[in-house]
């Protein structure tokens, strides 16, 4: 972002000079007019001279252009003091040459005007300045003093007229500062004079929250951003917000870390993409920050910093809150894993909130960041900043390649969706969380509205926050839609006397089975001991029949013999052997 | 009229005074502008008529010494600065108007 140079060599393009604002050469694509007077006007503590020194130190520092600045109200110790603030250090650039500061004062107590004069005495200053560190940029803050000390107006608009003409023959880039008049940018119409490019700066408070605001008022020869950006001071110097001018071109990872619920891992096939950003939506009492409180736990457990800022509940009773369901925060704080950074919203504008995000982000180096809840930070602005600030936010972590979890509240009834459609269009990943009313009573239900670049889960889960922590129930749908809590269980109970009763069913018939089946058994059995009987029987009549019929013919012999009988061939033999 | 910043005293050879009623002058001028020539010929006038004996005059001309200029916190020019007697004083433009330069230069008294 910083120092984008625009070529000067074309000549189509006005060559400018880059501000190495953060931000500003975004919408002034590309900085001030080179060369040429650039009037930078608001009222009074809108940060004028804060952004015109920036102006020089940047041009000192980054980009090798010396500067000369010209104060007139303040002298060169007040104004390397206020700065210092910013990290900038003045004296030292002095020493380097790189800088020249130089008070310009008129006392009027001491001063008197009697007959002609002109301004030359500044010009010579000015040139000698200029000439001794080579310098390519000059500020003037804030010149409309002049006009304090010296009566004669018509003269001193001739000479600031031929000032300004001579600051564009040297060549400089000038920043001159002018304090806002009445209807007009600047009390003297300084921008009648310096005409390329006005800057206006505005600081102004809304629902008591003071918000700094900066517009290009006029830019010749170049396009530039239209709108009233929002911008903050903080210890790095300004940082203009240009939120409709960022690029979208940070690197997307493919890993997934765990949201700390293995069921909802499952549910969003195998967890949340590093460097994304989730959005846990859902009304009071959900459970949006025990969910969140998985993130942060399962981050500590994988050994990854997390940082939790929470605008509602103090840290202490987050952890308090968060042990009663097992999820022991405490210990990965003191572990260094987890930081807290509590504040009331109201604490600081949407900037000063940016602001401290930046720099505990820089300072921590979290992996992910919750915040509980955003929808506290549109309590400070409005809805439209609130959302500029958030997709201001999204796109420094995803540089950053933090995983954000965002946890919006919403009230009531009201068309979530709609509530939320503000900063869904930044959200990688939406779970949202919903209280599911039957049978008198309140469940809570889980499901994933969307999830970018993931096959996920469609479908919705009551999930119970138990001592141990989350759970995820499988979901019973019935006709009337999921059932939840003590719906469910008499459903579970019913299906377990169902199948018990299908069990003992079974049983039974199993049994009447094995019955007829034994009395089968039984009855062949009977018959085949009645088959063995009738057998035996049959075989002593068949015994008997040989017996009786061998001793039949044994009879038959033995009468024969009696008989003395001749046989033929076989008797005679009988015969001689009797002999 | 020097366009070097001498340090042009007073024609007048500066008479033994107590220093404690020296006046200290120094007129910065721009090079030989009419203004420049202006306000160092009123501002000759008005010493040797007013203060004859007590003035030190110096020119300064801040194209030939730039530098000189921030010291004295010029703006304008010409500038006649007062540094001695206290307090300072600064009058600036061409001087034309003499009973302003001495209400200016704090020099009535000597009227």
């Amino acid at each position: 972002m910083k120092g984008r140079q625009i070529s000067s060599t074309g000549t189509q393009t006005l060559p400018k000079a880059a501000t190495g604002i953060q931000g500003l050469d975004e919408i002034t694509e590309g900085g001030f007019p080179r060369g040429r007077p650039t009037l930078i006007c608001g009222s009074a503590g809108c940060g004028k001279t804060l952004m015109a020194m920036e102006f020089l130190v940047r041009g000192a520092t980054e980009f090798n252009e010396p500067g000369v600045c010209f104060a007139f109200e303040e002298t060169p110790e007040e104004l390397t003091q206020n700065v210092r603030s910013l990290g900038f250090d003045l004296a030292a650039l002095e020493r380097k040459k790189k800088l020249h500061l130089e008070y310009v004062h008129i006392e009027p107590s001491e001063m008197q005007e009697t007959g002609e004069y002109d301004l030359e005495g500044l010009f010579i200053r000015l040139g000698y300045a200029i000439d001794s560190i080579g310098a390519k940029r000059v500020v003037l803050d804030t010149i409309e003093t002049l006009f304090g000390g010296l009566s004669n107006q018509a003269l001193l608009r001739a000479e600031l007229r031929r000032l300004f003409r001579w600051l564009k023959d040297r060549g400089v880039t000038a920043v001159i500062t002018g304090e806002r008049g009445d209807g007009t940018l600047t009390r003297q119409g300084l921008e009648e004079y310096v005409s390329d490019c006005v800057i206006l700066l505005d600081h102004r408070v809304i629902d008591q929250v003071s918000t700094r605001r900066l517009r290009v008022v006029k830019y010749r020869g170049t396009t530039h951003g239209t709108n009233e950006y929002p911008f903050l001071i903080d210890e790095r110097g300004i940082d203009v917000l240009p939120v409709t001018s960022l690029r979208l071109d940070h690197a997307s990872s493919n890993e997934r870390i765990s949201t700390g619920v293995p069921d909802l891992d499952a549910m969003l096939d195998g967890g949340i993409y590093r460097g994304s950003t989730v959005l846990v939506s859902g009304t009071a009492g959900t459970g949006k920050s025990s969910l969140a409180a998985q993130f942060a736990r399962a981050s500590a457990e994988a050994g990854e910093r997390a940082l939790y800022l929470a605008f509602e509940e103090s840290p202490s009773q987050i952890k308090r809150n968060m042990r009663s369901i097992g999820t022991d925060l405490g210990g990965w704080e003191k572990r260094g894993l987890l930081r807290f950074v509590a504040a009331r919203p109201v604490l600081t504008g949407l900037e000063g909130h940016l602001a401290s995000i930046h720099k505990q982000v820089l300072e921590f180096q979290p992996r992910l960041i919750i915040i509980d809840p955003i929808s506290d930070l549109s309590a400070v602005g409005s809805e439209r900043d609130a959302k500029a600030m958030m997709v201001r936010l999204v796109d420094f972590l995803k540089s950053e390649q933090i995983t954000a979890v965002l946890i919006n509240l919403h009230s009531g009834d009201s068309n979530f969706e709609k509530t939320d459609v503000g900063i869904s269009s930044i959200i990688d990943t939406w779970i949202y969380l919903r209280d599911i009313e039957s049978g008198g009573e309140r469940n809570r239900g889980i499901y994933i509205l969307k999830a970018r670049g993931t096959a996920h889960s469609n479908q919705i889960r009551e999930f119970l926050i138990t001592r141990k922590g989350i759970e995820l129930r499988p979901a019973y749908i019935g006709p009337e839609g999921v059932l939840t809590g003590s719906a469910r269980l008499t459903q579970e109970s019913r299906d377990l006397e169902a199948a018990r009763d299908r069990d003992q069913e079974a049983e039974r018939r199993r049994r009447t089975l094995e019955g007829r089946r034994k009395a089968l058994e039984a009855q062949i059995e009977a018959l085949r001991s009645e088959l063995d009987v009738a057998a035996q029987e049959e075989q002593v009549i068949l015994l008997h029949e040989k017996q009786r019929l061998s001793r039949a013919s044994a009879d038959r012999e033995a009468m024969a013999r009696s008989r003395k009988a001749n046989e033929p061939s076989l008797n005679g033999k009988a015969k001689r052997k009797q002999k | 009229m020097s366009i070097k910043s001498e340090t042009g005293a007073a024609t007048r050879a500066a008479t033994p005074n107590p220093p404690a009623d020296k006046i200290e002058l120094r007129l910065y001028i721009a090079g030989q502008t009419p203004k420049s020539v202006a306000a160092l010929k009123n501002l000759r006038r008005i010493c040797e008529e007013y203060m004859p004996d007590t003035y030190e005059l110096k020119v300064i001309d801040l194209l030939k010494h730039p530098q000189l200029a921030r010291g004295d916190q010029i703006v304008a020019v010409p500038t006649v600065v007062k540094n001695l007697p206290v307090p300072i004083r600064k009058l600036i433009g061409d001087l034309s108007n003499t009973e302003r330069v001495l209400v200016g230069l704090d020099l009535h008294r000597l009227d």
